[in-house]
């Protein structure tokens, strides 16, 4: 085993640590290597020691990028370097550049590089962007990329490994380190990376999790978890810190509110989630920090970032809803690396209890669910490609090879590449209309931008995250300090007068002005609303695979109110299991209702209770509404459905997918996201809204004209793609009917013990036959008839208002 | 479907597309066309925007031609994307232009985008006056009554931001008429100093009136 060189040695020493076994094996590994760590493995300190322990020996440039998916982590790092740094008093400089690092910092840095640069993926692709890269990146040995797990979950992981294939270009001979955190399958992790050995650190002991025990039971139905607050609190009480994940925004401001009811002893707790304001969040990060809080509430906002050492408790609130962000959450507890991390489960309903029971097994088993990672999506390529020429002219045939070294592209086809190529070039319509402007000129056989002021565009757009718009909420008195921001689909909801939770209070909406969402404090009272739009993730086939096993099977392993509960479902219906689909028809009041058990995850559901609700539609059943979980789908309607089986026909279904995509919110919301990573429509800049008019135009229009005229083109296929995964999730819908092809139809007498928290559940879905428009009939009329014009025709309106004119 | 108000001691009747129609004219009036604008994007750099968006915005014209049958079209402005427009068209759009001119008589009002402009027919005007009202591509505060384009102005209802007219006692402004047009809330400055207290007259299948207050 390599020994650490002096300095390092007595270093260690000096502070009374060893190094782990993984960090001395990255020292002496070749080549890209894939650390899965723990969190408090001494993982980050990994993966710098080796560029440390060369960088003594001084470098010239940029040496070591290191590139996490947090601005705030990069931070901590170049602070935690510091200490080793400034101790051995290595000759070594670190900086950080992200969106926030000044513009003349990043000037400077383009040209006099530190040792150690520490950024984001953004960051980088812009940095690549510039035609100094080559010079940059020239002498560049190590790549650290931090959360690799995290990043590869979506397209910031595309596109970052879209730029790792162009540094290996510019600097042969590049190592690259990816740090995860525990995941099920390092090997994909490390094609992702374009190969690389994986090292395991010591997992450490196994964790210490269990359902946290609860007064109450769960309540039947719901998702807010209330009823374990006094519970929660007492946890709370006898630990030195917890973190309290929830799954929604919404339900971390309930619970938040309803802990300060039980909080007698006072403790100071904190609320964190991606709605706050940057400032509410900054202050709730540093006061945990400093030790200064005893909880916090939070959401997915806290699943990365920095470690906690005090946290000793971790709550998760809520369904799982997918093992392995279950086991990393549990690893923010005891980030010291020899004792158990330990985590508390609180099921919010029956269904979820049976889900936390599932979650438990597979943790136990160390069976970590995950789906394979869809091929590199082509809108990100595109977005590369028209980056690269910014750099500077490329040839295609060299191109395409470095994108074909970048691991999600791996499989792509030489037809696509010239389809993403043909999109930055001439649009790619079937039309050619744009041979005169094409953005990308052929010239001496490289490609490269005709007009390069478009380089600074092409920059501005950089980037794949597209966030729904959003609005930022401020008090009306009171200087108007913003508190927080909400998406723009949930400020259009809201009526004046309506009271809504954030930030742990209740505020009345008052107005919208511009794009300001103005309000005024309403004391304590009950929130009227407390939805923040948003996706809600769904729960992973594997875990939701286990709930529908753990149904099927004998119950007497289980808690009793749960084995009474699934005993008479079987009893008066039919009861779930693996290959079967069960579903039950039963008449409720005047209402027939279709319950079905597909287990497939609440975004497929909602897009199968879609389907079906149209093909009700078109048979005369008079479907007027459904609600969908992660486990079911419910549809009412005035008839019966008498052909289950017929009406689940794959074909016609896919048949009537294709049809209503044509007009789909939810497939206009994933177009207006490839559209902007492509680069067809500019992304909205803080900033450029709130400056006078809008002068870009909605991307409905776009996605309407291309649907019209030109069906086959790329964003339209891309965005075919990316629905067969999330919010349309169409992809597990066809996996639902493959695993499940015997098909049960129980007619139930009345509503079943299985149906009936569906009925208790929020949210419900109406159809409306001629939707939008009779909407906006209604609140014109609404809106005239307070105006007390209601009984006038247009003629009159004018003259009755006085301003009639002067004729 | 159309709805008919008055504006100025005129009847009117704003259709669903967005256009205007002044029976005692016999005028119909359309702003903010924005042709070109795929082109004039393109030419600057810009994304390459599906290339049917003019015809869109000129099948919609033709449209609204065919249901009045005017004796004239006045557009009120930004009738292109730049004074370059009319060049940028492609073949088959700049054709259907063609074949509309001998429908009536076209009076091009300047607007900031493309200044004095014509397609090759019609007369090119700062402003146009008729029946004590002025066309204008900008309200013009206090010098009404004046109808105008320029705002591309747009109302909430039922949560989404939806074209509309708006009515108000001296100035009447259009909604953008082009395919590839943004919008600005009604509810921001300047707008509802020259409209305000008012009527709001959405666009959509059947056009709809609601008060602006």
């Amino acid at each position: 085993m390599t020994a650490l060189p002096q300095p390092f040695a007595d270093w260690f020493a000096a502070r009374g640590w060893s190094p782990h076994p993984h960090q001395l094996a990255l020292l002496e590994a070749d080549g890209d290597s894939l650390l899965i760590a723990p969190t408090g493995g001494g993982k980050t300190l990994a993966g710098f020691l080796p560029s440390l322990v060369e960088l003594a020996g001084s470098g010239a440039g940029l040496h070591t990028l290191y590139v996490s998916p947090l601005k705030a982590l990069a931070a901590d790092i170049r602070r935690n370097l510091s200490v080793p740094i400034e101790e051995m008093s290595l000759p070594v400089r670190v900086e950080d550049r992200t969106g926030d690092t000044a513009s003349h910092t990043r000037r400077r840095q383009r040209v006099d590089p530190p040792d150690i640069l520490l950024t984001t993926p953004e960051s980088l692709a812009l940095m690549l962007s510039y035609p100094e890269a080559p010079k940059i990146f020239a002498n560049l040995r190590r790549v650290v990329i931090d959360e690799i797990h995290a990043l590869a979950e979506g397209k910031r992981g595309d596109q970052l490994m879209l730029g790792l294939a162009r540094l290996r270009t510019l600097a042969p001979g590049l190592s690259v380190t990816g740090l995860s955190a525990t995941v099920e399958d390092a090997g994909a992790l490390a094609a992702f990376m374009g190969g690389a050995r994986v090292i395991r650190a010591d997992p450490g002991p196994a964790p210490d999790v269990a359902l946290l025990p609860t007064m109450a039971l769960p309540p039947w139905a719901g998702g807010n978890g209330h009823y374990a607050a006094p519970d929660v609190m007492r946890a709370i009480e006898g630990a030195r810190m917890t973190m309290v994940f929830i799954n929604t925004r919404a339900q971390a401001e309930l619970f938040f509110q309803k802990l300060w009811e039980v909080n007698t002893a006072n403790l100071p707790i904190g609320l964190h989630h991606g709605s706050l304001g940057r400032e509410a969040r900054g202050r709730v990060e540093a006061a945990m920090a400093a030790g200064e809080l005893r909880a916090v509430v939070c959401t997915g906002s806290l699943d990365l970032g920095i470690d906690w050492g005090d946290v000793d408790l971790v709550i998760q609130v809520g369904a799982p809803k997918a093992v392995k962000r279950l086991v990393q959450r549990i690893g923010r507890a005891n980030h010291r690396y020899d004792q158990p991390s330990r985590a508390r489960l609180v099921p919010a309903n029956r269904f979820e209890w049976l889900e936390c029971l599932a979650a438990l097994d597979a943790v136990a088993e160390g069976d970590l669910d995950g789906e394979p990672r869809p091929d590199g999506p082509l809108d990100v390529l595109c977005q590369h490609i028209l980056l690269t020429a910014c750099a500077g002219p490329f040839d295609d045939y060299t191109l395409f090879g470095e994108v074909r070294r970048a691991g999600p592209y791996a499989n792509l086809s030489r037809a696509e590449f010239d389809a993403c190529l043909d999109f930055c070039v001439t649009g790619g319509y079937a039309l050619k209309a744009y041979d005169r402007w094409q953005r990308l000129m052929l010239r001496g056989g490289l490609w490269q931008l005709r007009d390069p002021r478009a380089a600074r565009d092409l920059r501005l757009n950089v980037g794949t995250i597209v966030a729904p718009e959003t609005l930022s909420v401020r008090r009306r008195s009171r200087g108007g300090a913003p508190i927080g921001e909400i998406e723009e689909s949930f400020a259009a909801s809201l009526s004046p007068g309506d009271t809504f939770l954030i930030g742990g209070k209740v505020v009345r909406f008052d107005r919208l002005r511009e794009t300001v969402v103005e309000v005024s404090d309403a004391g304590g009272r009950e929130p009227k609303i407390a939805v923040f739009n948003g996706l809600k993730m769904a729960t992973t086939v594997a875990l939701a695979g286990r709930v529908q096993a753990m149904i099927g099977a004998s119950h007497a392993a289980l808690p009793a109110p749960l084995a009474d509960w699934l005993d008479l479902q079987g009893r008066i219906s039919a009861l779930p299991a693996p290959g079967c689909l069960v579903a039950e028809t039963f008449p409720r009041g005047d209402r027939w209702y279709l319950c079905l058990y597909g287990f497939a995850g609440r975004n497929a559901h909602q897009t199968l209770a879609l389907l079906l609700t149209r093909r009700m539609e078109e048979a005369n059943l008079g479907p007027l509404g459904f609600i969908v979980t992660d486990y079911a789908l419910l549809i009412w309607s005035l008839d019966p459905v008498e052909d289950v089986a017929a009406l689940l026909s794959p074909e016609d279904l896919r048949a009537g997918l294709d049809a209503w995509l044509a007009d789909n919110a939810l497939m206009k919301r994933s177009f207006r996201a490839v559209a902007t990573v492509a680069g067809l429509i500019q992304r909205n800049l803080p900033g450029r809204r709130k400056s006078g008019r809008q002068v870009t135009f909605s991307s409905d229009i776009l996605y309407d004209t291309l649907r019209r005229h030109d069906p086959g083109h790329l964003l339209l296929e891309a965005t075919r793609r990316a629905a067969q995964h999330g919010l349309v999730d169409y992809g597990r819908i066809e996996e639902m009917l493959r695993a499940n092809p015997r098909v049960i139809h129980a007619k139930a007498p009345h509503v079943t013990p299985l149906a009936a928290p569906m009925l208790l559940e929020a949210g419900r879905v109406a159809i409306r036959g001629a939707g939008e428009e009779r909407l906006i009939a209604a609140e014109a009329a609404r809106l005239m008839a307070e105006a007390g014009l209601d009984a006038l025709d247009g003629t009159e309106i004018v003259a009755a208002q006085g301003f009639g004119g002067a004729a | 479907m159309r709805l008919p108000f008055r504006f100025a001691g005129q009847s009117f009747e704003a259709l669903g597309s967005g256009a205007l129609w002044w029976p005692s004219e016999r005028a119909l009036l359309v702003a903010d066309l924005h042709l070109g604008r795929p082109d004039r994007m393109a030419r600057r750099g810009g994304a390459l925007l599906p290339p049917q968006g003019d015809a869109e915005t000129l099948e919609r014209l033709t449209a609204a031609i065919e249901a009045v049958r005017p004796a004239r079209v006045i557009s009120l402005g930004d009738a292109f994307d730049d004074a370059a427009g009319p060049e940028g068209l492609l073949a088959a759009d700049a054709a259907v232009l063609r074949r509309l001119q001998p429908r009536a008589d076209w009076t091009w009002i300047a607007g900031n985008h493309e200044g004095l402009t014509t397609p090759g027919f019609g007369t090119a005007l700062a402003e146009w006056h008729g029946g004590g009202i002025a066309a204008r591509h900008v309200a013009r505060p206090g010098a009404g009554p004046d109808i105008s384009g320029h705002y591309h102005p747009k109302a909430r209802l039922a949560g989404r931001l939806r074209p509309v007219f708006l009515v108000g006692a001296g100035h009447l402004i259009l909604p953008a008429f082009g395919a590839y047009t943004g919008g600005m809330d009604c509810t921001r400055a300047p707008l509802p100093g020259l409209t305000v207290p008012g009527l709001g007259i959405v666009t959509g299948a059947v056009p709809r009136a609601f008060p602006l207050r």
